[in-house]
């Protein structure tokens, strides 16, 4: 590991320096990103946008650690990452990324044992303080398998932010949910946002959600995803969502997705 | 004209809203199931049930053939059972087989899991598990008893042999089918939380994939007790104490053909006990409780 470079507090947490993933399928060695770089700073709400293919959601498992660039590098708090740890705990869009043995307070309560880092009664404190906060305090000695999908991903949430972890990483985790719960947990995680400034680093492809949620915004171009742009959407929450910035900043984000399908369509219709 | 803004009048009818019946108007929201109704859901009633009618017929069509030679009657057999097992040596053939059975049931599961952790720490440990499972699993341990009678002797070590080669395949291959099934996010969760080798093997892998071993530990248990009861019929009696198998050859050199079938049956019920007891209490406090498995 190298002697920390950055200070968390006055620099950037989160370096993505020229980073280049490749992944193999049973046939190609696909390039999901070529040379990305980005800063993340604290309390960041940091979104990754780009249509599917655009390789945000491995950006985000190289930054998890669960992935190792060919080119470039990624240094959390001036380490550089090297694999999977609990200090940047990840929230999946899948349900089943609870561990269905465990009990809701159990699944937030082991990440917080395993660490070493707290004793079993404080851990326990701790486990339940945030299961509150995410509103399923009589859901606590729930198993997974009895709970509606918008409630394993609170748990999920909760369980990686009882960590406290250095960044917090979210898959699309609100993706597989319906449009009501949908809007009711961004509300919901921007209020734990306003509680703790904690610093995320949010994948999604839904333009909405990345004004909304985040606080930049990072768009990305399909294979392979390159960086197009870096947007503040700070100013907007889902009060804002009638008013006019809103929509031209929604309507900037959409020409910039689908701007090879306009060249296309321009050129089909000139040409 | 087809208009998405303007449909013609007569399509466009006038709203409504209306304030929905209180919750306690309603009636039962939920009610608890009567008592009728529990033993009716219950599996062993069931079980109960069908067992009676199957010794009622069985016991009918004894009476109607009438060759206790043969085939005796039900009550026949019953009482075979109760003496052998207050007079006679069932008892004691019964603790021998079983003592025997759980030897090399516990090594063949100490066997398959270090082999499954060899499966999924290394790619050579894969492709020797797959291989030599496709090698072994078809072929019937009873058929290795004439070599392990010639490597270890008349005695225990052979049984012990044929039941672990029984159990290990059986065992390993439905584990580390298991283990490949776990699914990519619970994997990815487990690393995120900093877990490596044996410590996630043991507390991501094995109760992820807890379904399909205790799916592995049903059948080896099975195949050691056909694997166990065969060796003892084939090689009849190693010291003193012989076990059940033992018994039901013994007798039927006597032609005492109800105590053959006390003998059988006795397999039959430490089987099923075995499947409605224990098994059936791991199902209801893991793969039940945890929603894994209906």
């Amino acid at each position: 590991m190298d002697a920390p470079t950055t200070n968390g507090a006055n620099g950037p947490l989160l370096e993505v320096d020229g980073v280049t993933l490749q992944y193999k399928t049973r046939e190609h060695l696909v390039t999901a990103t070529y040379r990305v770089s980005f800063q993340v700073w604290p309390s960041d709400r940091f979104v990754l946008l780009g249509p599917s293919g655009c390789g945000k959601s491995t950006l985000l498992k190289g930054v998890g650690g669960f992935m190792t660039p060919v080119e470039g590098t990624m240094r959390l708090g001036g380490r550089v990452i090297e694999r999977p740890g609990p200090d940047r705990m990840m929230v999946f869009q899948e349900f089943d990324q609870l561990l269905p043995w465990k009990t809701v307070q159990q699944n937030v309560m082991f990440p917080l044992r395993l660490s070493g880092r707290f004793a079993r009664a404080e851990a326990e404190q701790r486990a339940l303080t945030y299961i509150h906060k995410v509103q399923l305090t009589e859901f606590r000695d729930a198993y997974p398998h009895t709970l509606s999908g918008g409630m394993k991903q609170r748990v999920a949430i909760a369980r990686a932010m009882a960590m406290e972890p250095e960044i917090l990483l979210m898959d699309e985790p609100f993706a597989a949910l319906d449009a009501l719960t949908r809007r009711q947990m961004q509300e919901e995680l921007l209020q734990l946002w306003e509680d703790t400034q904690f610093t995320m680093l949010f994948v999604t492809h839904s333009i909405e959600e990345a004004i909304v949620v985040g606080s930049r915004i990072l768009v990305l171009s399909p294979h392979p995803g390159q960086v197009k742009a870096e947007l503040n959407a700070h100013a907007f929450d889902h009060a804002a969502q009638g008013g006019r910035a809103f929509q031209t900043l929604q309507q900037r984000l959409h020409n910039m997705l689908f701007a090879e399908r306009l060249e296309a369509e321009q050129a089909l219709t000139h040409g | 004209m087809a208009d998405r803004r303007h449909p013609p009048t007569a399509l466009v009818r006038p709203e409504f809203e209306v304030r929905p019946g209180e919750a306690a108007q309603i009636g039962d929201v939920a009610r608890p199931l009567s008592t009728w109704e529990r033993i009716n859901n219950h599996p062993f009633t069931w079980r109960v049930v069908i067992l009676v009618i199957l010794a009622a017929v069985w016991e009918l069509y004894a009476r109607w053939l009438h060759n206790p030679l043969i085939f005796p009657a039900f009550s026949e057999m019953a009482a075979a059972l109760w003496d052998a097992t207050v007079r006679g040596p069932l008892i004691e053939r019964t603790l021998t087989t079983i003592r025997v059975l759980l030897m090399g049931y516990a090594a063949g599961i100490a066997l398959a899991a270090v082999c499954t952790t060899l499966a999924v720490s290394t790619r050579l440990g894969t492709h020797l598990l797959s291989t030599l499972t496709a090698m072994f699993n078809p072929l019937p341990a009873i058929a290795l008893l004439p070599l392990a009678l010639l490597w270890f002797g008349l005695g225990i070590p052979s049984l012990v042999f044929v039941i672990v080669h029984s159990v290990l395949w059986a065992v390993a291959l439905n584990t580390h089918t298991g283990f490949l099934a776990v699914p990519e996010t619970q994997r990815m969760a487990g690393q995120n939380y900093g877990l490596r080798g044996v410590r996630y093997v043991m507390q991501i892998l094995i109760p992820a994939a807890f379904p399909s071993i205790l799916a592995g530990l049903k059948i080896g248990w099975a195949f050691a007790w056909r694997t166990l009861i065969a060796a003892e019929l084939v090689f009849g009696v190693s010291s003193r104490s012989g076990g059940l198998g033992w018994f039901i050859y013994e007798n039927r050199n006597q032609l005492e053909t109800a105590y053959v079938f006390a003998g059988l049956t006795t397999v039959i019920i430490i089987g099923l006990l075995v499947e409605s007891v224990v098994f059936r209490t791991v199902e209801t406090h893991t793969v039940r409780k945890w929603g894994m498995q209906r």
